[in-house]
């Protein structure tokens, strides 16, 4: 009936998970019924939940983000306490098979579910803003993208709880991943989160694509676009190249384990090593999915507050497309050691040397943007400098890597753990909360505290050195990834300094949080009245903040690449026209439907409960035809209560100004 | 928030209704789809020669029966083709019609390969055989999944075109499954050629 599933799979034994539970359930029981209490259920279905509004996916999306960062951060810190105990004698506090599935946990979230869903929810908050667009090009697959992930996010956290999680790193490498060495049903909660959150990316991926391509306000060509549009762009092409084959991976995988299969395994003609050959084909142009957006965050971060436009935008497209192509010819430099020959090697070595080239272009237009300008040391701009440091050690670290000869010593060992931590930490996370400092006023109207978050940005840029620093000599030193324990003493003092460096950067999220906290307490002191709180550049700062839900009520006329600049540098008001009715998706809860059938199926899926997976499909399948149904799917806001928000909107900019 | 409602959703600025916009997506999926399709297809040419002592294609395929197989869904193509001239003509009973004979010949081509697995798992020949035999039965597997989502699909758009005449959504999403059957006859062509015709030789 319950398939494997049974109450032993509850692990009652173990302190620290019930004890995580214990917080959650309570944690949850809390807020759940803080919802009830104050009547907020209706107000969170009808305008969050089933909402089509781009901007308020993107909110729940980087919601989702910060909240994993927690989690992902939790299994991060227990690792460094672990390898901070366990030298020598001492066995520290976590058991090997614990500790197996909290480093395959962090790997996953870190990237699958908290870093993609930042990444994604920026792009929905911006870029239809950015390209003058109402919406984006389907906005009920949107809305199903954000459930889909939530899903995977779901099974993930379930996992703690119920079963186990894979214990097998986070590409859940074959032959260790097949049934034989992995029987639990880890490995299977792995592959139907991904599979079901992956599903949500690629509809994603080509959602953007069509938004960008067609709905650019009139005038718009490809080279106006700011930046960061052209890097969502090409992230979201790079989605679209790569998603699918991750897909198909683990599908084969899931043959392996569900029917007998023998793609990967060691009897029967199944070879591992083309698993770990598809799953880089998709894995390093993840990569560049993660930092591009962040680039064009940097980029227009660092010129709006030099109050100048960007230096060489032309050679900035020129050398993120490049990124994008380059980044499909690479893969191999994983896996130098498989023994594919020294000509081949070469040839990987070679292509990911390449790479450092336009991302030096990048690095040098950044500077000369800055050069000469009137930089104005904002939060944003804290994070960026700290970013333009930190990402040139990580990058030369992987270029050193890049060596096949020198990768042979430091493959799988604490070196790697560093160089990507160095790229990602210093790249990916420092450009989200850039981000996130500098559009925050955009998506909620007011601006973020600043001294807080300067605050946190150098407790983040400390403790990042102290945390992996270390490391990279561990590395040296000859110190392999993913140890429970280690018997040379001579290790102990440098890991005992990367947790003093873990414990650092917790004080810099905490500081996030705080700075969240009081902004939000103290918001009617720091009102954004006029939309354009930093003297910005480019569209999405001519609207109000927050915009109204339809974007913009006159969708404007391109004619340059700073055309909000240099409209308002020629004393250009903002056309006050005759209004029209505006056409406007309606919501749907088909998205949360289906994404719960999609729960229903996976989780029937990881414990073999076949009814249970059959009801998911049919459901997920029935609601998407039945939706297709539906004719009644827009709606047009009429003149009138356009004219009614846009003046109230006006009156208020007077007042400021 | 008042807001009025749409009774004039196909005029001309109601941008959601574009087609253009969803042909361009719909594109980009296929693109997608074709991935997973070239995967499979590097999988099997990695794995074909891994039989691990079990049966060989040359041993297992025969060419004719798949033969058979291939003109139901070329001919299938084709009813289709007629399917979205009556479209364009604005006959909507012949459009019924001809979806319902390309289900028919689509249905016959599954039932052709279902039987086809049947034997094959019937002799000992099944996927968990050997590597060669995964990589062939999830790949053909795979593709007639596909025809089997494009079937259910078929049936829904005769209902549509039945219920709601061929009005600018019927019409759109009949050019989708139009891409969407052409693309699986192209990749059956590739299956062909490359499981079949080279297996045999
Ligand atoms: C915030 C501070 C962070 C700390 C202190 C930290 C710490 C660690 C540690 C101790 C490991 C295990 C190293 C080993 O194998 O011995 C690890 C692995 C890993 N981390 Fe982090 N991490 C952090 C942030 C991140 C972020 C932001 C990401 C990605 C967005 C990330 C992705 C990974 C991945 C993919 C692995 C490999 C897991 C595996 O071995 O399968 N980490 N991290
Ligand atoms: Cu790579």
């Amino acid at each position: 009936m319950f398939g494997k599933l049974s109450l032993d799979a509850v692990p009652y034994h173990e302190p620290i998970i019930m004890g995580t539970l214990a917080i959650i359930v309570l944690g949850g029981i809390a807020v759940l019924a803080a919802i009830t209490r104050y009547g907020k259920w209706g107000y969170l279905w009808k305008e969050w939940f089933t909402s089509v509004d781009h901007k308020r996916i993107g909110v729940m999306y980087i919601i989702m983000a910060l909240v994993m960062l927690l989690r992902g951060f939790a299994d991060a810190i227990m690792m460094r306490l672990q390898q901070a105990l366990a030298s020598n004698d001492a066995a520290g506090y976590l058991p090997p098979h614990h500790y197996d599935q909290i480093f395959t946990a962090h790997g996953v979230i870190m990237i699958f579910f908290m870093a993609m869903p930042f990444i994604i929810g920026l792009m929905n908050i911006i870029v239809p803003l950015q390209i003058g667009a109402r919406d984006v090009a389907y906005p009920f697959l949107n809305s199903l993208s954000f459930w889909l992930s939530a899903v995977g996010v779901i099974l993930i956290m379930l996992s703690m709880f119920v079963g186990d999680f894979a214990a097998t790193g986070w590409l859940a490498y074959p032959p260790l991943s097949e049934l034989g060495y992995s029987p639990t049903v880890g490995v299977d909660y792995y592959i139907w989160a991904l599979q079901i959150s992956g599903l949500g990316t690629t509809l994603t991926g080509i959602n953007f694509i069509v938004t960008i391509l067609r709905m650019r306000a009139p005038g718009m060509s490809l080279m106006q676009m700011p930046v960061f549009t052209w890097t969502a762009l090409v992230a979201n092409v790079l989605i679209v190249a790569a998603f699918p084959v991750l897909t198909a991976t683990l599908a084969l995988l899931t043959a392996d384990r569900y029917l007998d299969m023998h793609f990967f395994t060691n009897e029967l003609g199944g070879n591992a090593m083309m698993y770990i050959n598809l799953i880089w084909v998709w894995g390093h142009p993840e990569v560049y999915i993660l930092i591009l957006p962040c680039f064009g965050a940097f980029s227009e971060i660092i010129s709006t507050f030099s109050g100048k436009p960007l230096f060489g935008y032309k050679s900035m497209v020129y050398a993120t497309v490049s990124i994008g192509v380059l980044s499909f010819m690479v893969w191999l430099h994983h896996f130098f050691t498989m023994g594919s020959g020294a000509n081949v090697n070469a040839f990987f070595g070679i292509m990911t040397m390449i790479i450092s080239v336009p991302t030096g272009v990048k690095l040098f237009n950044w500077l000369f943007t800055m050069y000469r300008g009137r930089i104005r040391f904002t939060a944003p701009v804290y994070w960026t400098i700290g970013f333009m440091v930190t990402f040139v050690i990580g990058g030369v670290t992987g270029v050193l890597m890049a060596v096949p000869a020198a990768d042979f010593v430091l493959h799988n060992s604490l070196f790697l753990i560093a160089h990507f931590h160095n790229v990602i930490i210093g790249g990916v996370v420092f450009g989200c909360i850039a981000a996130m400092n500098f559009w925050f006023p955009k998506a909620f109207g007011f601006t973020l505290n600043e001294k807080l978050g300067k605050a946190s940005f150098w407790c983040w840029l400390v403790g990042f050195y102290l945390a992996f620093m270390p490391v990279y000599v561990l590395g040296f030193k000859g110190m392999t990834r993913r140890m429970n324990h280690y018997a040379n003493p001579e290790w102990h003092p440098y890991l005992v300094v990367a947790f003093i460096g873990a414990v650092v950067i917790m004080a810099g999220i905490a500081l996030t949080v705080l700075q969240l906290a009081v902004s939000i307490k103290d918001r009617k002191k720091n009102l954004d009245l006029t939309g354009d709180p930093w003297g910005g550049r480019t569209l999405e700062w001519s609207t109000s903040s927050p915009p109204p839900f339809y974007n913009f009520a006159h969708v404007p006329k391109i004619t340059s690449l700073e055309h909000y600049w240099d409209e308002k540098e020629s004393g250009k008001a903002a056309q006050v026209g005759r209004y029209e009715d505006i056409h406007m998706p309606r919501n749907t809860g088909a998205g949360v439907i289906i994404a719960g059938f999609g729960f229903l199926l996976t989780f029937g899926l990881v414990w073999h409960i076949w009814w249970l997976a059959i009801i998911g499909l049919a459901g997920m399948i029935g609601t998407f035809i039945a939706r297709s149904y539906d004719r009644d799917v827009d709606y047009y806001v009429s003149a009138k209560e356009v004219e009614r928000i846009e003046s109230a909107h006006f009156t208020q900019m007077k007042e400021v100004a | 928030m008042s807001t009025t409602v749409a009774t004039h959703i196909h005029d001309a600025h109601a941008h959601h209704d574009d087609g253009s916009k969803t042909l361009l997506g719909f594109w980009i999926y296929l693109m997608s789809d074709c991935l997973i399709f070239s995967v499979l297809f590097a999988t099997f040419g990695v794995l074909a020669a891994n039989t691990a002592g079990g049966p060989s294609g040359k041993e297992l395929f025969e060419l004719p029966y798949v033969f058979g197989e291939t003109m139901l869904l070329l001919i299938s193509s084709f009813t289709f083709g007629g399917a979205m001239l009556a479209m364009n003509a604005g006959r909507k009973n012949q459009v019924v019609a001809w979806l319902l004979v390309t289900f028919v010949f689509g249905a016959g081509f599954i039932g052709m390969e279902l039987y086809e697995f049947a034997k094959l798992i019937h002799e000992g020949a099944g996927p968990n055989r050997s590597a060669f035999l995964s990589a062939y039965f999830t790949l053909v597997g795979t593709h007639g999944l596909h025809v089997t989502c494009g079937l259910i699909w078929i049936l829904i758009m005769t209902h549509m075109v039945a219920r709601f005449g061929l009005d600018g959504v019927v019409k759109r999403r009949l050019s989708c499954l139009s891409l969407f059957w052409h693309f699986l006859d192209l990749v059956w062509i590739c299956v062909f050629t490359f499981v079949y015709l080279r297996g045999v030789l």
